[in-house]
C-alpha cells in the first residue's frame, strides 16, 4: 500500500515591535531575568492590556504578502491554561475571528512550482521561559518573553513531503525577514515551527489520524523529524496498527520523535472573547497604506533579476538573499550598466569578502559606487582583471575608491604596443629553448611564455595584448 | 455636629472660611475609627499615619492657595483597588501579603485631587458576595444593627461612610455591589456607566460588568467625586473617550416634566412590604417635584440573575486563574511538585463562594457546555440591553427598589448560594446593560434599618441620574439620622 | 424525577481544569450546591434567542491602541518583591512532574 503524507505548519513568529503586544515593555532578546516586566505583563491583580497598533500592522504586511484576505474586523479570545510561563493563566490570542485568511505563497522544488495554502494568520503574546534546575526539583521562571507579540501563520495540509515542508518555511522565512518584521532567528526562537503529520493511503480524501510534532528547531530538523515521523506512521499502519492522536517531541540526538506523555488528555482551554479587548476594524484605506509599505517581495524580485539582467536563477538566489544584498547588487547594476558582471564580482569577492570577515552587506567598505567605478575601468581597459583583483582587496580593506588606490599603486596597464613588444623580445631572447618547443610543436609552451611576460610587466600589461602580441612574435613575425 | 459626621461640601465650606483644618478633620475620623471600628470592623487596613501626613500636606496646599477637588478630605478605598506599597488584599487570603507596585489609575486621581486615604475597605472576597460575609478577613457589621450585615460586596465602604468613619468612599460594582450596600446603610451609591471610570488597578472580578463608582452621604459629594474619577484612561482599552461633564451643574435643577418608568416586573411578590411602602413613597415625591410617572416594561427581567451568574463566574474564573502562588500572593507549603503546589494554594487560598463560582465559570466556558451556557446567557444579555434602550426610548429615568429586603441578619443566607444571588436581582440588570445607576435613601423601616431607591438613565447620562436624585432629595426630605454606635 | 445537571465526576473534572481540589465532603456538598444553581440556569432555556448577537462588551468601542514605544519596566526587584519563591532573578516553582 502506498502512503501519501499530509503535513500542515504553524509557525510561529516573533515581531520585531520595540515595545510588547500589551505593554510598553521592551521585547529586546537577552536582557537579565524579569528585568523587562511590569505589572501588566506579569499578570499582576487589576492590570489591563491595551493593542500595540504596530503588530496590527506587521501582521497586515503578512497578510498582504502571502495573499491573504483580510477581515474586517476580529477580535481577541483567552486560551485559558496552568503553566509556570504563563501569568495571567490563560494566553491572549485570537480563535474564533482571525484577521487573516484562506492565503496561500508559491514554493519552488525541484524545478516545480507548488502553492501552499495559508489557512490563517493571527496575532497572540508569547508566553515565558521556564529553565529547569538539572539536580533540584525546582524550576526557575523568566518572564521578559511574556507579552513578546506573535503571529502565527497556519498552512492549509497541503504539503506532501518534508522537502516540500523544509521548502515552504524557507520561504515563509525569506518574506517575514524581508518585511523587516521578524528577524527568523531559529535559535533564539524568533522563528518557531510546528507540524502535523498524517498520512493516507495515496489517491483517498480523508485525513488519517495526525499527531502533532513539537521541538523542532533548525531547517535541517524540521526535514529530520517529518522524514523519520513519516516514515514510523508508515510502519504503524502496515503493520495493521492505527496511529495515535498525540504530541511527538523532535529528539535531537537520537533522530527520533518521542510520545508527550502528559497527565492531561485532551487540553481544554475554554477559549472566550477576552472581555477586556475590543475589536480591531481594519478598513480599506489601512490596508492600502499597508499596501504601499510593502517592498518587493523575494519571489518577485528574482524573477525580475533574470528576466532584466539576464543572469541564471542560481544567481539571482544568491544575490537576493537578503533585502540589503539585493539593493547593493542594483546600485552597482545602475551605476555600471553590466549586471552579468556586476553579478560575478559581488557573488565572488564581494561575498568572500564578508564571509571572511563575518561582516553582513550592509557594513561592506566597498561603496556600490567604487565597485561600478572599478568595473568601468576594467571595460575601458584601464587595468587588468589581474589588478582588479588586486585594486578590489584593498577598496575592502580601506574603503577607498579605485581611482585612489590606482594613483596609490601605480597600477595602470600596459597597453602601449610598443613597450610591449619589447618586453616580448626580451622575454624571447631570453628562453630559446622554449622557443624552440613552440615552434616545434608544443601549443602548451604559450602558456609559459604569457607567465613570463605577465612577471616582467609585473601583471601590468592587458593580457589580450600579450596574447595577440606573442602569437605573432612566436610565430615568427617581426 | 462632629466634623466627622459632615458632608464633603460642608467640610470645603468650613475649610475654605478657615473653620477648620484638614488635620482636625483627620483626626476627627480617626478618633471615630478608635471608637466604632472594633465593632463596625469596616475596615482591612488602616493607614492612620501616611493619612494624617497627607493631611499636613493638605493644610500647606490650602494655606497657599491650592485646592484640589478633594484637597484635605479622607476618603476609604475598597481593599480591591491596587495602592502602591500598601497591601492590597481583595478581602482574600491569596492576596494576603500583597503590595502592588503601582497605584490604581482611580487612587493615581484621588491623590491628585489632594484627597486624604484613611484606608483599605473590607470586601466580600474578590467582590463575590452580597453581603461581606466571605472576607477572609471576617465579617463587617451594618453601623445600623450590628446584628445584620451591611450588604456587599463593597460593604466595608458603605458601613464606613454611614458609621462616619470616613467622609467618602469608594467602592465597586459588578451586580449591585456598591448600590446594594448603599440602600442597606443608609448612604448614596452610584454605579457609573460602564467604561466612564478606568478599571485600572481595580482587581478584576468579571470584567465586563465591574465599574468602580463613590458611596457618599449626598448626591452634593458624589457629583464632587464623580468629577474627579470620570474619565478616560489609555491604560485600559475599554475605557470610554467620552467627555466629563461637571457634574456640580446638574444638581438644584429641577425634573418637572421628566418622564419616569416604573417597571412592572420589578414589584414582585417576594419584596419586602416595608420597602414597596417606601419606593412608594418616593414614586410620590417625584411626582410631587414635578415628574410623571408611567408603566414600563422590561420583559427579561427574570432572566437576568441566570445570565449573570453565567457570564459573571465565567469571567472570573478566567480572571482569577492568575492566583496559582508562582508570581505574588500566598503560596501553600510543602508542595511536591507543581501541580500539588497549584491545587494547595488555590484550594487553600480561596474561600468557599470564590471556589464555588470559579467552578460554575469554569464548567460554562468547557468543552461542550459553551454554547449552552456562556454562549446562550451573552445573548439573552443582548436582549436585557435592547429592554434598556428601548424603555429609554419613552422615559428619561427608571425608579426601583434596590433591594428586595433591608438588611438581613449575619448568616442567614450563606447556606443557600441561589437565594443570596437573589438579593441582586433589582441590581444585576444595569451592570449587564452597561447603564448607571444610583441609589439614594428613601426611608427607614419600623426598626430603624434603612431602604434605598434607585435609579437608572441611559448610558453616559450620569449627570441625568444626579440631576434627578438631587431634586428627589430636596424634595423627599429624608430625615437624616445617624446610626446608634 | 430529580433533573441532575452535574456529578461528582464531572465536578472532579472541572475542579482539575481549574486547579482547586476538594475533600470527599466538600465535594458532595458542592455537587448538590452547583446542581441547584445549574438547574436555575435551565431558565435560559425558555428564552428564543434566534438571530440575537451575543454582547461581549456593553458598550461599543472598537480600535484601542497603544503607539510602539518603550516605557521603562520595573527594575527585577520590584517584579519579584512579592515572589513566594525566587531564586537570582527569576520565580522559583516546584518542578512539573511528566
Amino acid at each position: 500500500m502506498e502512503y501519501e503524507p499530509v503535513i500542515g505548519l504553524e509557525v510561529h513568529a516573533q515581531l520585531l515591535t520595540d515595545a510588547k503586544i500589551f505593554c510598553g515593555c521592551s521585547t529586546k532578546f537577552g536582557a537579565a531575568p524579569n528585568t523587562h516586566t511590569c505589572p501588566v505583563c506579569l499578570g499582576m491583580p487589576g492590570v489591563l492590556p491595551v493593542l500595540n497598533k504596530k503588530v496590527v500592522e506587521f501582521m497586515m504586511k503578512m497578510a498582504l504578502a502571502t495573499n491573504c484576505r483580510i477581515n474586517r474586523e476580529c477580535n481577541f479570545a483567552r486560551k485559558n491554561y496552568f503553566y509556570p510561563d504563563l501569568p495571567k493563566g490563560y494566553q491572549i490570542s485570537q480563535y474564533a475571528s482571525p484577521p487573516a485568511e484562506h492565503g496561500w505563497i508559491e514554493v519552488e522544488l525541484n524545478g516545480w512550482k507548488k502553492r501552499i495554502g495559508i489557512t490563517r494568520i493571527h496575532m497572540e503574546e508569547d508566553a515565558g521561559k521556564l529553565l529547569h534546575d538539572e539536580l533540584n526539583p525546582v524550576s526557575r521562571v523568566d518572564l521578559n518573553r511574556t507579552g513578546v507579540p506573535l503571529i502565527e501563520i497556519v498552512s492549509e495540509p497541503d504539503i506532501r513531503s518534508a522537502e516540500e515542508a523544509t521548502a515552504y518555511l524557507r520561504r515563509l522565512h525569506e518574506i517575514l525577514v524581508y518585511l523587516e518584521i521578524c528577524d527568523g532567528n531559529m535559535e533564539e526562537g524568533s522563528f518557531r515551527c510546528d507540524a502535523n503529520v498524517s498520512l493516507r493511503p495515496a489517491g483517498t480524501e480523508a485525513f488519517g489520524t495526525r499527531t502533532e510534532l513539537k521541538n523542532m528547531n533548525s531547517f535541517r530538523n524540521v526535514q529530520r523529524a517529518l522524514e523519520y515521523e513519516i516514515k514510523r506512521q508508515q510502519y504503524v499502519l502496515e503493520g495493521g496498527g492505527q496511529v495515535i492522536q498525540e504530541t511527538r517531541l523532535w529528539d535531537d540526538t537520537a533522530g527520533v520523535t518521542h510520545s508527550m506523555r502528559s497527565k492531561e488528555d485532551a487540553h481544554d482551554y475554554r477559549y472566550f472573547p477576552d472581555p477586556d479587548l475590543v475589536p480591531v476594524v481594519i478598513d480599506d484605506a489601512w490596508i492600502d497604506a499597508v499596501q504601499k509599505t510593502l517592498p518587493e517581495l523575494p519571489l518577485e524580485k528574482r524573477e525580475r533579476f533574470v528576466r532584466d539582467y539576464q543572469i541564471p536563477v542560481y544567481d539571482a538566489g544568491v544575490l537576493t538573499a537578503s533585502r540589503a544584498l539585493a539593493d547593493y547588487y542594483e546600485d552597482v547594476v545602475r551605476l555600471s550598466g553590466q549586471p552579468k558582471i556586476a553579478s560575478n564580482w559581488v557573488m565572488g569577492d564581494v561575498l568572500r569578502f564578508l564571509n571572511e570577515g563575518k561582516r553582513d552587506i550592509r557594513e561592506c567598505p566597498i561603496a556600490p559606487a567604487s565597485l561600478a567605478e572599478m568595473i568601468r575601468l576594467i571595460q575601458e581597459g584601464t587595468i587588468s582583471g589581474k589588478m582588479a583583483k588586486e585594486v578590489s582587496e584593498e577598496m575592502y580593506r580601506s574603503g577607498k575608491t579605485p581611482q585612489t588606490i590606482i594613483a596609490e599603486k601605480g597600477l595602470v596597464q600596459i597597453t602601449d604596443e610598443g613597450a610591449l613588444t619589447k618586453t616580448i623580445v626580451e622575454v624571447i631572447g631570453k628562453n630559446p629553448e622554449q622557443l624552440a618547443q613552440y615552434r616545434g610543436g608544443k601549443e602548451k609552451v604559450f602558456g609559459f611564455f604569457v607567465g613570463q611576460v605577465m612577471k616582467a610587466t609585473q601583471g601590468k600589461a592587458n593580457p589580450q595584448l600579450i596574447n595577440d602580441l606573442l602569437k605573432k612574435m612566436l610565430a615568427g613575425d617581426k | 455636629m462632629e466634623l466627622y459626621e459632615l458632608s464633603i461640601h460642608e467640610l470645603q465650606d468650613k475649610l475654605r472660611e478657615g473653620e477648620t483644618t484638614s488635620a482636625e478633620i483627620t483626626a476627627s475620623v480617626f478618633g471615630r475609627i478608635d471608637a466604632v471600628e472594633k465593632d463596625v470592623r469596616a475596615y482591612i487596613t488602616l493607614m492612620r499615619e501616611t493619612a494624617l501626613a497627607e493631611a499636613e500636606r493638605a493644610d500647606l496646599a490650602i494655606r497657599k492657595g491650592e485646592r484640589g477637588a478633594l484637597t484635605g478630605i479622607p476618603v476609604a478605598l475598597k481593599d480591591i483597588f491596587c495602592t502602591k506599597g500598601v497591601r492590597t488584599t481583595c478581602g482574600s487570603r491569596i492576596l494576603n501579603n500583597f503590595i502592588p507596585p503601582y497605584d490604581a489609575t482611580v487612587v493615581e486621581k484621588l491623590r491628585a485631587a489632594g484627597a486624604v486615604c484613611t484606608g483599605k475597605t473590607n470586601m466580600d472576597e474578590f467582590a463575590m458576595g452580597s453581603s461581606t460575609e466571605t472576607s477572609f478577613f471576617g465579617v463587617t457589621r451594618n453601623p445600623w444593627d450590628l446584628e445584620r450585615i451591611p450588604g456587599g460586596s463593597s460593604g466595608g465602604s458603605a458601613a464606613a461612610v454611614a458609621a462616619g468613619e470616613c467622609i467618602a468612599a469608594l467602592g465597586s460594582d459588578t451586580g449591585g455591589s456598591i448600590r446594594q450596600p448603599a440602600a442597606l446603610c443608609g448612604v448614596v451609591g452610584m454605579k457609573p456607566t460602564y467604561g466612564r471610570v478606568s478599571r485600572f488597578g481595580l482587581i478584576a472580578f468579571a470584567s465586563s460588568l465591574d465599574q468602580i463608582g463613590p458611596f457618599t452621604k449626598d448626591v452634593e459629594d458624589c457629583a464632587i467625586l464623580m468629577n474627579v474619577i470620570a474619565g478616560y484612561d489609555p491604560r485600559e482599552s475599554t475605557s470610554v473617550p467620552e467627555a466629563v461633564p461637571d457634574y456640580r451643574r446638574f444638581l438644584g435643577l429641577g425634573i418637572e416634566g421628566w418622564r419616569v418608568g416604573i417597571p412592572k416586573e420589578y414589584f414582585i411578590a417576594g419584596i419586602d412590604p416595608e420597602v414597596e411602602a417606601a419606593v412608594r413613597r418616593a414614586i410620590r415625591a417625584v411626582e410631587g417635584a414635578g415628574a410623571k410617572c408611567m408603566d414600563v416594561s422590561l420583559p427579561h427581567t427574570d432572566y437576568c440573575v441566570a445570565v449573570y451568574y453565567v457570564v459573571a463566574p465565567a469571567e472570573a474564573s478566567s480572571n482569577l486563574a492568575r492566583y496559582d502562588g508562582v508570581k505574588y500572593g500566598f503560596r501553600s507549603e510543602g508542595n511536591r511538585d507543581l501541580l500539588e503546589m497549584y491545587k494547595k494554594t488555590r484550594s487553600a487560598g480561596f474561600g468557599a463562594e470564590v471556589k464555588r463560582r470559579i467552578m460554575i465559570g469554569t464548567y460554562a466556558l468547557s468543552s461542550g457546555y459553551y454554547d449552552a451556557y456562556y454562549r446562550k446567557a451573552s445573548q439573552v444579555r443582548g436582549l436585557i440591553k435592547r429592554d434598556f434602550d428601548e424603555a429609554f426610548t419613552t422615559c428619561d429615568v427608571i425608579l426601583t427598589p434596590t433591594s428586595p429586603t433591608p438588611a438581613f441578619r449575619i448568616g442567614e443566607k450563606t447556606d443557600d448560594p441561589l437565594q443570596m444571588y437573589l438579593s441582586d436581582i433589582f441590581t444585576i440588570s444595569a451592570n449587564l446593560a452597561g447603564i448607571p445607576g444610583i441609589s439614594v435613601p428613601c426611608g427607614y423601616t419600623e426598626s430603624g434599618l434603612p431602604i434605598g431607591v434607585q435609579f437608572l438613565a441611559g448610558h453616559f447620562q450620569e449627570g441625568r441620574l444626579i440631576q434627578f436624585a438631587s431634586a428627589y432629595e430636596k424634595h423627599a426630605k429624608i430625615e437624616r439620622r445617624s446610626p446608634a454606635l | 424525577m430529580e433533573k441532575i445537571r452535574i456529578n461528582k465526576e464531572e465536578v472532579a473534572y472541572v475542579a482539575h481544569l481549574a486547579r482547586l481540589s476538594f475533600s470527599e465532603g466538600e465535594t458532595e456538598k458542592f455537587t448538590a450546591q452547583l446542581n441547584d444553581i445549574l438547574l436555575y440556569m435551565d431558565k435560559l432555556n425558555e428564552v428564543d434567542t434566534t438571530g440575537v448577537e451575543p454582547v461581549t462588551h456593553a458598550i461599543a468601542r472598537e480600535n484601542a491602541f497603544r503607539e510602539d514605544r518603550v516605557v521603562a519596566s520595573l527594575p527585577a526587584e520590584a517584579s519579584l518583591a512579592n515572589a513566594p519563591e525566587a531564586r537570582g532573578s527569576c520565580f522559583q516553582v516546584p518542578k512539573v512532574i511528566e
